[in-house]
C-alpha cells in the first residue's frame, strides 16, 4: 500500500497502525519486545478485572467492526462468576466491501492483536480465544499462528500465564469466503462447524449465548489493538483524541476515484469529508469532479455531491442549534454521519468521480449481496437476487419503467424483515441510490 | 417392500459424483496430513464437529477439491454425519468439488476493484491463460485451462480496496494489477 509507506499525513495520528510501516519493523515477537511490547498484558494482569473494563468504558471505545456498540459496556455484559466457561471470539473475516485494515494489522503488527485479545481475556474470564480470520487471508493465518506459538514460549499464552495464575488458549480458526460470517453470530455457527446461519437476538445475543450457548464477546480485530492501546496511553489521554461517545483514532479506508487511496488512521471526528478526500487522499484524480461517496462500507447509505444536512450541532454556549451542514463539511464521526443519514460503520468510504454511472455502481453492489445473501431468511435469499436481477437488465438496457418503484418496493420489503442486519445492508444501497440519483435510474429504464 | 422403496429414494436422490473418477481421496491420505488433522482437532477441545473447516481446509490444500469419500471421511473422524460435511461444502464458497486448475486466478469483482479494471483484468487473465472470457465468471465450479494450468474466477470483495484491483493467486495477493500486467503474473507460477 503505498500511502502507508509515505511518511503520516498532519491529520493522521498511527496507533494501531505505529509500527506496521515502521522500516525494520517485524512480525516477531522480538522485535514487538523490543518494543514495549506485552508490557500492557502485565500491567493488565495486575489491576483487578472489573478496574480493565472500567478503563475500557472510560476510554469511549467503539466497536471498530461496522455497527459502533460501545465495547466497555458490551464487556460489562459478562459476569465473570457465574460458572459458565466464556469464551472470545476476534472477528477477522473482514469482507465489507471498502473496507481494508485488517489485513496490514495481521500481517505486520500480530502481536499487538494477541496483547489485546490476551487482557480481554483476563478481564472477561476467559479461558479459549478463538481468532477467525478470512481464508483469502492466507499468509496473515499463517503469521497469526506463528505469532501465537512465539507468544506462547514465552508464556504470555497457555498456562499461567506471566506468573499470574490466569490460563487462556488462543487459536486461528480460517473461514471459507462468506461474507456472511462477519455478522458476529453467523461467526459463532460457523466456528461450531455448522452452515453460517445468523442466530435470532433475542435471545442469543453472544454475550449470553455465545459460542457453545455460553458468554462470548466478539470483537474486530481493530477493536482489540485498540485495547492495547488503551492501555499503553491511558485511558483519559486516549479518549480526548476523539470526540465525546466515540474515543481514540479510526482507520478510515479510502478507496475509488481519488489520488491517494489508503488506511488513513485518524482521531474520531478529526476530519471532515472534504479533508479527508481533498487533503488527505491528494483530491479527486486530475480533471474529475466528486459525483458521490459511500461513507461506512457498502452497507452504507450513498451522499451526493452538493448535498446539504440540517443537522444539530453544539453551538459556541454549548447549546445545540440547527445548522446547515454542506457534504464536505460533513464531520467523519459516528454521531455526524448517523444525522445526515448514514453511518460510519466500518470506516470504508468508496469515493466515486463524475465519470461514474450510478445504476453500474448499484448494479455491482446488488450482485455482492445477491452471491452473499446466507439463504436462511426468504425476503432478503428472494429479494436481493430480484434486486440484482432488476438492475443487471437496466444495465442492458431491457429495463422498464417500473423497475425503480419495484426496485424500491423489494428493498422496502427486505428492510426489517430477516433475523440479520444482512437485510438492512442489502437494502440501504438500493433506496439511498434510488433517493439520491433518481434521475440516473429513470434514463436507464426508457 | 418398504425398506426397498426407500433404498430406491435414497439412490436417486444420492448427491452427484462429484469429479471423483480417479481413486478415492480418502485412500490415499498421506500421513503429514493425517498428522495435521489430529493437531487441528486438539484445538477445539470443547466440540470436535468445530474441527470440520479446519478439516476441510487441510484436505482441500492437499488433494485441491473434496470429493465425496472426503466428506465421508471428514465426516467419520468427526463422529458427524456426511450431510454435516457435505452441507459446508456446498455453502462455502471455497470449497470445490471439482478438480480447479492446478494455480487458481481468484480476482476481486466488487465495486472499488470494478472502478479500478477489474472486470478487463479478469478477461486479460482469462486470455493469458487460454480460458474464454465469456465462460462463467462465479460459482463452484470455475473455467478451467485446457492444460489443467489455470483457473480463472471473480470471487467478492478481497480487502485491498485500496490497491486496487487486487488478484489471490494461491495465496498470494497481487495488487495495483494492469491489463497489460497479467500475463507476467501468471508468468511466475510456471
Amino acid at each position: 500500500m503505498k500511502s502507508l509507506l509515505l511518511p503520516p499525513h498532519p491529520k493522521e495520528r498511527r496507533i494501531v497502525f505505529q509500527n506496521a510501516w515502521t522500516q525494520g519493523y517485524t512480525p516477531d515477537i522480538d522485535c514487538y519486545i523490543k518494543n514495549g511490547g506485552y508490557a500492557e498484558l502485565k500491567k493488565a494482569l495486575g489491576m483487578k478485572p472489573e478496574e480493565i473494563i472500567d478503563e475500557v468504558k472510560k476510554a469511549n471505545l467503539r466497536g471498530r467492526g461496522g455497527a459502533g456498540f460501545p465495547c466497555g459496556v458490551k464487556w460489562g455484559f459478562i459476569r465473570r462468576d457465574d460458572g459458565k466457561p466464556h469464551y472470545i471470539a476476534c472477528n477477522g473475516d473482514e469482507s465489507e466491501p471498502g473496507t481494508f485494515k485488517d489485513r496490514y494489522i495481521l500481517h505486520n503488527d500480530p502481536h499487538q492483536l494477541i496483547e489485546g485479545m490476551a487482557i480481554a481475556a483476563f478481564a472477561l474470564n476467559v479461558n479459549l480465544a478463538y481468532i477467525y480470520i478470512r481464508c483469502e487471508f492466507p499468509k496473515a493465518a499463517e503469521i497469526v499462528a506463528k505469532a501465537i506459538e512465539e507468544a506462547r514460549a514465552k508464556g504470555f499464552l497457555g498456562k499461567n500465564i506471566c506468573g499470574s495464575g490466569f490460563d487462556v488458549e488462543m487459536y486461528v480458526h480460517q473461514g471459507a469466503g462468506a461474507y456472511i460470517c462477519g455478522e458476529e453470530t453467523s461467526l459463532l455457527e460457523s466456528l461450531e462447524g455448522k452452515r453460517p446461519y445468523p442466530r435470532i437476538k433475542p435471545p442469543y445475543f453472544p454475550a449470553v449465548l455465545g459460542l457453545y450457548m455460553s458468554p462470548t464477546i466478539v470483537n474486530n480485530v481493530e477493536t482489540f489493538c485498540h485495547v492495547k492501546q488503551i492501555f499503553k496511553i491511558g485511558a483519559d489521554e486516549y479518549a480526548k483524541m476523539g470526540t465525546p461517545g466515540d474515543g481514540g483514532t479510526r482507520v478510515m479506508c479510502v478507496s475509488g476515484d481519488v489520488v491517494r487511496p489508503g488506511p488513513y488512521e485518524i482521531p474520531a471526528g478529526g476530519v471532515t469529508l472534504g479533508e479527508l478526500i481533498n487533503d488527505v487522499c491528494g483530491g479527486m484524480k486530475p480533471g474529475r469532479k466528486l459525483k458521490a461517496v459511500i461513507p461506512g462500507g457498502s452497507s452504507s447509505k450513498i451522499l451526493r455531491a452538493g448535498e446539504v444536512f440540517k443537522m444539530k450541532v453544539k453551538g459556541p454556549d454549548g447549546e445545540m442549534v440547527d445548522k446547515e451542514v454542506p457534504l464536505l463539511d460533513l464531520v467523519m464521526d459516528a454521531a455526524n454521519l448517523a444525522s445526515a443519514g448514514t453511518m460510519i460503520g466500518s470506516g470504508g468510504v468508496i469515493v466515486m468521480d463524475d465519470s461514474r454511472d450510478m445504476l453500474w455502481a448499484l448494479n455491482n453492489l446488488n450482485e455482492f449481496y445477491a452471491h452473499e445473501s446466507c439463504g436462511q431468511c426468504t425476503p432478503c435469499r428472494e429479494g436481493v437476487l430480484w434486486i440484482d436481477k432488476m438492475t443487471t437488465r437496466m444495465v442492458n438496457g431491457e429495463g422498464t419503467a417500473q423497475d425503480p418503484a419495484t426496485l424500491k418496493n423489494v428493498a422496502d420489503n427486505i428492510a426489517g424483515r430477516t433475523v440479520c442486519a444482512f437485510g438492512e445492508a442489502a437494502s440501504w444501497p438500493v433506496q439511498s441510490f434510488l433517493a439520491k440519483f433518481p434521475e440516473e435510474f429513470e434514463v436507464a429504464a426508457k | 417392500m418398504v425398506f426397498d422403496f426407500f433404498r430406491v429414494f435414497m439412490d436417486t436422490h444420492a448427491a452427484p459424483s462429484t469429479g471423483s473418477t480417479g481413486p478415492r481421496q480418502a485412500d490415499q491420505i498421506p500421513s503429514d496430513l493425517l498428522a495435521k488433522i489430529d493437531e487441528a482437532v486438539t484445538h477445539y477441545p470443547v466440540s470436535k464437529r468445530s474441527a470440520s473447516l479446519p478439516l476441510l481446509h487441510l484436505w482441500q490444500n492437499h488433494f485441491g477439491f473434496v470429493d465425496d469419500s472426503g466428506v465421508d471421511w471428514i465426516a467419520k473422524r468427526l463422529e458427524l454425519e456426511p450431510i454435516n460435511i457435505l452441507e459446508l461444502v456446498t455453502f462455502y464458497p471455497w470449497f470445490r468439488q471439482e478438480k480447479a486448475g492446478k494455480i487458481s486466478v481468484r480476482v476481486c469483482r466488487t465495486l472499488s476493484c470494478a472502478l479500478a479494471g477489474s472486470y478487463g483484468v479478469r478477461d486479460a487473465f482469462c486470455k493469458a491463460a487460454g480460458i474464454d472470457p465469456k465462460a462463467p465468471m462465479h460459482g463452484h465450479v470455475p473455467p478451467v485451462s485446457p492444460d489443467g494450468k489455470f483457473s480463472v474466477e471473480f470471487v467478492e470483495c478481497l480487502a485491498s480496496c485500496g490497491s486496487a484491483p487486487v488478484a489471490l493467486v494461491n495465496d498470494d495477493l497481487h495488487e495495483d494489477i494492469t491489463e497489460t500486467g497479467t500475463a507476467a503474473i501468471l508468468s511466475k507460477y510456471n
